[in-house]
């Protein structure tokens, strides 16, 4: 066997190597941008060269011949350059106003939609899954492709008060993130447990120090050193899992998925805001969750018509309050909506402001 | 002589709809007959449609990596391995791509021949951390195809608890509103943590994101541990020419609804002649009026970042936003880059030595309070650093006159 080859340790490549070259001569130099269409941005130096970037939807799990394709569009019309946003749109730029007509046409030809710019519905941002995580309850790529569906239109058109970044999560680690709208698995019952396997496979205290409501404490079952659950305790969160696979959480019928609306990172008008659980206990129907497109639409839907312009999901609804936020969406409200993690008497409502 | 395409009645309903289909991908990288990966795939499709029938995943991890780091790479070994063995190892090799997710084709085309000869042809563009994910790779494939990414000169990205990965807005590449250069900031940083990112030895994960304004299109306020939002000081830059021009296409009422009634300090008037009024001092810099307003408002001259730490997602002790730790910082000369290196460094041995095995960085801050996280890495107080004071009592206030002597002091020596 030959000698191993050390790596070098390079860290990220310089990215203007890569950008197409209008990019780097304005580089920094940027003096306004407008979208003269939805899927189309135009961006203007101030030299006054504007740069065309018409942005498409992907599947973002890409096998080679999907990435071949935007290969080819690219060289045929971005002199073989194009780069991806942080939700797994690919992004095609040309300084060239008539090209990007056919480079639409291009992309729409080759199943790729033209849009999420501006106030419309973006890719939804999603985690592995069954395809490829070792703790899933769900398959993210699936939920998001039977969504997007649903949702192209939305993609495709500015029509929304603001726009709506929607995210997936296969497990309450929450690795979508922050979303106007989040759809995430929610366990609600305690980890079923392989006895004969703890002991072998799980460092026990950093187990137990994982818990967040320390339900988790060591026992002796059958003779061997395990864990047990106080199943009192357990809010079924599933942190255990990940260090003690034994601890099976996952479950074909009690994975359930949630809806959480209100999240965004930006500073933008409010200050960033946590997503709120709206809704819960929906199955876990594979192949192409059909109650999660219910409520995610009728909440879209209730948004679009409702918001005044620019109010993002989590605004819209402290305007409007949430006695008709759960009015106008039809959705029952229950204890569970009421938060009892600590610092959550911060979500009561301690004044006379009330909504009839 | 190869497997058929195994059965597939739910993944199939998946290639229905206008949206671009992954399993149509997978499906089409198993009928890419003679490849190696079409095995691979084959097994993967059986594997997936397993799962969707009993609605549960069959990955368990493991420990696979390259010579010389220790991580990166994302072990996978099915669960179900007797009956899809063509993919019973389908591991990840993480690759942090340039900042802002830069391409040429030439680059994108040899990752896909690397990883058609190597892996199994699926490329996730890209992971939530910001990693091209190379998904599905048998263990003795690991080293040679990671030794061909290497060699086009892209490093692995991180994973455990190390740093990890970061990402980045599109910044100056294409922003008129990026109050810094975000790429470039994200290149210093990250290629001065490398060690951190391939040797993990931290209490948990360390993320840090780069926005280039209060949009924060990187998402870094919640999901980093430090994220870097661009911000300005001066006056925000108004082109009463173009204001006018949109007051007339949006008309009057509707520019006010849309530009001065969102504005979340009062801080914006239309003046009779429909110019705009803006009072800079009531300002939050929260970009909605220039949103809006693409031609005529631009952020001021005077432009750097804010550093925000300690967001996370719930696990352990709930979620966390990041809060202010420095509202203003220079970020254009080198020296500039150098001290937010530095100060990256700073965070990184503090968290190091004080968190608590698996504690992030906002729940370290949490338990020991921001004064005491500031002293650690010997930073001045500031009042934007809070939404207000404190509303309980119980605190104890003998060092009092101490720290009104500090903040003279400090007042008196900014005033120089």
């Amino acid at each position: 066997m030959s000698e191993l080859r050390r790596p070098n340790e390079t860290g990220v490549p310089d990215s203007k190597q890569f950008m197409h070259p209008a990019l780097v001569r304005n580089y920094g130099k940027w003096a306004w941008h407008d979208r003269p269409q939805a899927g189309v941005l135009r961006h203007v130096s101030e030299s006054g060269e504007a740069v065309y970037t018409v942005k498409a939807g992907t599947q973002r799990q890409m096998d080679v011949f999907t990435i071949r394709t935007l290969c080819d569009i690219a060289d045929k019309f971005c002199e073989g350059h194009l780069r991806f946003t942080t939700r797994s749109s690919v992004e095609f730029m040309t300084t060239d106003e008539t090209q990007v007509k056919p480079l639409i046409e291009t992309l729409e030809k080759a199943g790729f939609p033209v849009g999420g710019t501006g106030n419309s519905v973006g890719f939804i941002s999603h985690t592995q899954g069954w395809l490829h995580c070792d703790i899933p309850g769900t398959d993210a790529s699936g939920v998001v492709k039977a969504l997007m569906d649903e949702l192209v239109d939305e993609f495709k058109n500015e029509d929304m008060p603001n726009r709506v970044k929607i995210t997936t999560s296969c497990c309450q680690i929450n690795c979508g993130g922050q979303g106007d709208i989040a759809i995430n698995v929610q366990h609600t019952k305690p980890p079923v447990i392989n006895h004969a396997l703890v002991s072998g496979v799980c460092e026990r205290p950093a187990v137990i120090a994982r818990c967040p409501v320390a339900a988790i404490r060591p026992a002796l079952v059958d003779g061997k050193p395990s864990l047990e659950v106080d199943e009192k305790k357990c809010v079924c969160c599933g942190a255990c899992y990940p260090p003690c696979p034994p601890m099976q959480i996952n479950d074909p019928v009690n994975s359930k998925i949630a809806i959480w609306v209100g999240g965004k990172h930006s500073s933008t008008r409010s200050k960033p805001m946590f997503h709120k659980l709206v809704a819960a206990g929906l199955p876990n129907n594979a192949p192409r969750w059909p109650e999660v497109a219910e409520v995610v639409k009728k909440i879209l839907a209730t948004y679009k018509a409702d918001a005044r312009p620019w109010e993002r999901m989590g605004e819209w609804i402290e305007r409007i309050g949430w006695p008709r936020f759960f009015e106008m969406t039809d959705l029952p409200f229950t204890k569970y909506h009421v938060d009892t993690w600590r610092g959550g008497r911060a979500n009561l409502n301690a004044s006379a402001h009330l909504h009839f | 002589m190869s497997k058929k395409l195994p059965s597939t009645p739910m993944l199939d309903e998946l290639e229905k709809g206008p949206w671009p289909s992954f399993v149509t991908g997978l499906k089409r990288l198993a009928k890419s007959e003679g490849k190696p990966n079409a095995e691979i795939m084959k097994g993967l499709l059986g594997q997936l449609e397993h799962s969707y029938q009993t609605r549960k995943g069959y990955w368990k991890g493991g420990t696979v990596g390259v010579f010389g780091y220790g991580a990166g790479v994302i072990a996978r070994f099915s669960e179900v391995a007797s009956q899809f063995p063509e993919s019973s190892e389908f591991h990840t090799l993480r690759i942090m791509p340039a900042p802002g997710f830069f391409y040429d084709t030439k680059t994108l085309r040899e990752m896909c021949d690397i990883w058609e000869e190597h892996g199994s042809g699926l490329i996730a563009l890209h992971g939530q951390s910001g990693d091209i994910m190379f998904q599905g790779c048998r263990t003795e494939q690991v080293q040679p195809a990671w030794d061909k990414l290497n060699g086009m000169g892209f490093d692995m990205g991180g994973a455990g608890a190390g740093v990890r990965t970061a990402a980045s807005c599109v910044g100056p590449a294409r922003c008129e509103q990026a109050c810094y250069d975000t790429l470039t900031a994200h290149k210093s940083i990250i290629n001065s943590f490398t060690d951190d990112i391939h040797r993990p030895s931290l209490p948990y994960k360390m993320k840090f994101k780069f926005s280039g304004c209060a949009n924060d299109c990187a998402n870094a306020t919640q999901r980093a541990d430090v994220a870097v939002l661009g911000t300005w000081r001066d006056d925000m830059q108004v082109d009463q020419t173009e204001v006018k021009a949109k007051v007339k296409q949006l008309g009057r009422k509707e520019f006010i609804n849309q530009v001065i009634r969102m504005c979340p300090t009062q801080a914006l008037g239309l003046n009779d002649d429909d110019t705009l009024d803006v009072d800079n001092k009531s300002c939050v810099r929260c970009m909605h009026c220039i949103n809006v307003c693409t031609k005529a408002l631009k952020p001021g001259k005077d432009r750097g970042i804010a550093i925000l730490v300690g967001g996370k997602r719930t696990l352990k002790i709930g979620d966390l936003m990041g809060t202010v730790l420095v509202p203003f910082m220079k970020m254009e000369t080198e020296e500039d880059f150098e001290k937010l290196v530095e100060l990256g460094h700073a965070m990184l041995d503090f968290f190091a030595d004080n968190a608590l095995e698996h504690e992030r960085t906002g729940e370290m801050i949490e338990r020991i309070g921001l004064a005491n996280y500031l002293e650690g890495l010997d930073l001045p107080l500031d009042v934007n650093m809070i939404s207000q004071p404190r509303t309980n009592s119980y605190v104890r206030t003998d060092g009092w006159d101490e720290e009104v002597r500090k903040w003279n002091e400090t007042k008196s020596s900014a005033a120089e």
